[in-house]
């Protein structure tokens, strides 16, 4: 399967688009359905199909296990740390709107863009590591 | 900015945050997870203590998350139950956290440390959020954080049949926790609601309907599951026997106890406590239950030769305990339950302690292989005794108090047979702790020969001092209980006030 | 009783499928089929959610216009979560699943049983 060709071509083509449509959910998270969570998985979903065409030690390479870590750990701490912030302003935790960014309504948008952006990130990466820690061949 | 108001929220976060951040140290320096998990949890510590002194003098917290009101928001509400169950969680977590530090690193291979102390960390986060919510979902959400990291905690032991434990305890986990769920939506279905005050308005009118019944069957029985009461128990002996002993400690004192505190909750906050199916009270029900788990759980730790299932034995009887003082709806038996809370947590995480130091200094976890210890390990077998008195009920433990209450509020609301459960039980425990002191005392030290009794064995000093200190709790809040009853009979009275009884 | 059945179809098959899960959960010996049975069982109450959340001529819950009543979002957000803490579950099933091949061989119950109790002279568990 490794080195079949349809599969790499299908692969490679694939990719982009499935990443953008990432993009797409994960920017209108906030206004209509989508948001961090799918467009996690759906961005996870394109590094597995590169695992599955290429082999998984060689997409391995490219998103190693310290980075996936790293990640996974910066997902939550945006999270967590948004809801800091909301507190350092005199807000009550995830209060979004007393976030400084003039209005109530623009904290509103702008923090939950950024939650969604954290969410994503740590859905991404966990999916990335489920995948390759359980696809992981004998104890290595 | 007003940091204490927000103290609700950060003693969830504060340690949540600590859990992605504790690998990444683990990168680093594997030593300094172990301090980074204590400065989480100690400061999630220290949050509850102040807000316990908040709430005991001026009434309940609610905090709304993100400022939205409830019961469109979540709330998070604090009253004397939730805040002594927040406490004791918090405190014998930090103590199993410092005492469990040897162990830990004996137990559990090196390179898994960073990951066990994270895991742990939230399995910590999993059951204070719990115990902090009042909404009805974030409850279903934080049992299964908790529950996700115990199962992954029991795995991380070196014993071959640790996955396999786990493995069980996941599937039959699983199950209670999607009856929770599945309970929690017919709630949602005629209520509209998952605020738990909110909850509790909207369901007195639909008192006797059949479908109120059922998501109380459903949700019942997801928590007995996970409160491992008689026919339920089957995952917990293995889950305790076969995990790390830090493990097995911070479980058994702990995971339990926060599904005891969600049925109280949930009996006497939201649902109504005068339910009949039938002609039989539901409550009537429960004390049944709770009976024979007391019964049978002392029966079988009587027949086991194995230390730390003997232990998971015993967990299964005391937790009837609780259950019991949460069904026979009077102040004292209630007072003494929520007390029951604190000592069983006290006793039970001290003697997985002692026994994991025990079981690996000599290799072994049959209780037949513990002759000669009351001298080779002196401060230990003295610790092992001190609980085990604790746990029988001896005056001037803190066992004693708990029980004490508990046949007080059996007299007032004539319960009889309770009484006689009772004590039928402290002398069947009598007798398994009697057989295990016997033979760390009486038995061998020398053999057949004559010869000089066997090495001392190691005692470090890390593990001496917070097993001293939890036993001087044991024996001080015995003699001394005014604070911790004054706090309970507090935490009974705010929950039977909420609600109309007779 | 057919209108029964044609009102509440779904939560019919939701039951269905809860019963499916649970038989598989509990007879099956292989592991891996107990965590399919998990799976179905978890899902079944997803479905059960959903179900509860369609309100008569309710349209997606996006404001639009033209839109004369909308379902109920809550129970979507919910089942979400569930969803996450479903993947979780299976995904650390799925782990242990194979911690237990690598320490036993095998992942049938019974046979593990079996190694078990060879090995410690029939006083396993229960």
């Amino acid at each position: 399967m490794k080195n079949d060709v349809i599969l790499r071509t299908v692969a490679r083509c694939m990719v982009p688009f499935i990443l953008l449509f990432a993009f797409y959910v994960q920017a209108h998270g906030e206004i209509s359905p989508g948001g961090g969570f799918q467009a996690g998985v759906i961005f996870a979903s394109a590094f597995i199909l590169i695992a599955l065409a290429v082999g998984k030690e060689k997409a391995r390479e490219k998103f190693k296990q310290k980075i996936s870590d790293f990640t996974c750990s910066l997902g939550l701490m945006i999270y967590a740390g948004i809801g800091f912030i909301t507190i350092l302003f005199g807000g009550l935790f995830l209060e979004y709107g007393k976030l400084p960014f003039g209005s109530a309504e623009k904290g509103n948008h702008l923090g939950m863009i950024g939650i969604e952006l954290g969410v994503g990130i740590a859905v991404a990466s966990v999916m990335v590591t489920i995948f390759f820690e359980i696809a992981r061949k004998e104890d290595d | 900015m007003n940091l204490a108001v927000n103290f609700p929220a950060l003693l969830v976060t504060v340690p949540l945050i600590f859990v992605p951040v504790i690998p990444l140290l683990g990168l680093i320096n594997r030593k300094i997870c172990w301090y980074a998990a204590v400065l989480a949890i100690t400061a999630s510590f220290a949050m509850i203590m102040t807000i316990l002194a908040k709430v005991s003098t001026e009434g309940p917290i609610s905090y709304h998350l993100g400022n939205w009101a409830p019961p469109i928001g979540i709330e998070y509400r604090i009253d004397m139950l939730n805040a002594f169950v927040l406490a004791v969680i918090s405190f014998i977590s930090l103590v199993s956290l410092l005492f469990g530090k040897e162990l830990v690193e004996k137990e559990v291979p090196e390179y898994k440390h960073p990951a066990f102390y994270s895991v742990f960390i939230l399995f910590v986060v999993g059951m204070t959020g719990m115990t902090v919510t009042g909404d009805l979902f974030n409850v279903y959400v934080f049992l299964e954080i908790t529950s996700l990291s115990g199962y992954a905690l029991i795995a991380t032991s070196k014993k071959r049949y640790a996955p396999m434990a786990s493995f069980n305890y996941l599937v039959i986990g699983t199950l209670a926790a999607t009856f929770i769920v599945l309970g929690i939506g017919y709630l949602y279905m005629v209520t509209g609601t998952l605020n738990m005050a909110d909850l509790a308005e909207r369901i007195k009118p639909l008192n006797g309907s059949s479908v109120v019944l059922t998501a109380y069957a459903l949700i019942l029985m997801g928590i007995l599951i996970k409160m491992a009461v008689f026919p339920l128990h089957l995952w917990l002996p293995d889950a305790y026997t076969y995990s790390p002993s830090a493990v097995s400690a911070a479980m058994a004192a702990t995971s339990t106890k926060v599904g005891a505190y969600v049925l109280i909750r949930l009996m006497f906050s939201v649902f109504d406590i005068e339910y009949h199916v039938g002609s039989v009270p539901i409550t009537g029900i429960i004390i049944f239950f709770a009976s024979l788990s007391i019964v049978m759980g002392s029966v079988i730790a009587i027949a086991q030769t194995n230390i730390k299932k003997m232990l998971a034995y015993s967990s299964v009887g005391q937790i009837g305990y609780i259950l019991l003082a949460a069904a026979m709806v009077n102040a004292e038996a209630l007072t003494g339950g929520v007390m029951h809370i604190f000592s069983h947590a006290l006793m039970k995480g001290g003697l997985f302690f002692v026994v994991g130091l025990i079981v690996y200094n000599i290799g072994s976890e049959r209780i037949s292989d513990f002759a000669g210890i009351g001298r080779r390990m002196p401060f230990t077998a003295a610790a092992f005794t001190i609980f085990s008195l604790s746990i029988i009920g001896i005056p001037l433990t803190v066992g004693f108090v708990s029980k004490w209450y508990l046949v007080l509020g059996a007299i007032s609301s004539g319960h009889w047979y309770a009484i006689g459960v009772i004590l039928l039980s402290s002398l069947l425990t009598a007798i398994y702790f009697g057989k295990v002191i016997f033979v760390m005392y009486f038995k061998g030290g020398h053999d057949d020969h004559g010869h000089a009794p066997a090495a001392k064995l190691s005692e470090p000093m890390g593990m001496v001092i917070p097993m001293a200190f939890v036993a001087f709790l044991c024996i001080y809040f015995g003699i001394f209980a005014t604070f911790p009853v004054e706090l309970a009979a507090k935490a009974a009275e705010a929950v039977l006030g909420g609600v109309t009884w007779k | 009783m057919i209108d029964f059945i044609a009102a509440k179809y779904n939560y019919l098959i939701c039951v269905c499928l809860m019963m499916i899960g649970f038989y598989a959960v509990i007879a099956k010996q292989n592991l891996m089929k107990k965590i399919i049975g998990l799976s179905i069982f978890q899902t079944s109450v997803f479905l059960f959610y959903i179900s509860m959340a369609k309100v008569t001529d309710g349209t997606a819950p996006i404001v639009w216009e033209g839109a004369v009543r909308y379902d109920n979002p809550l129970p979507h957000v919910l089942i979400l979560t569930a969803i996450v803490v479903s993947v979780s579950t299976t995904a650390v099933a799925i782990a242990l699943m194979i911690n237990i091949y690598k320490a036993y061989g095998t992942i049938e119950d019974s046979k593990i049983r079996e190694i078990e109790a060879g090995e410690s002279g029939g006083s396993v568990s229960r």
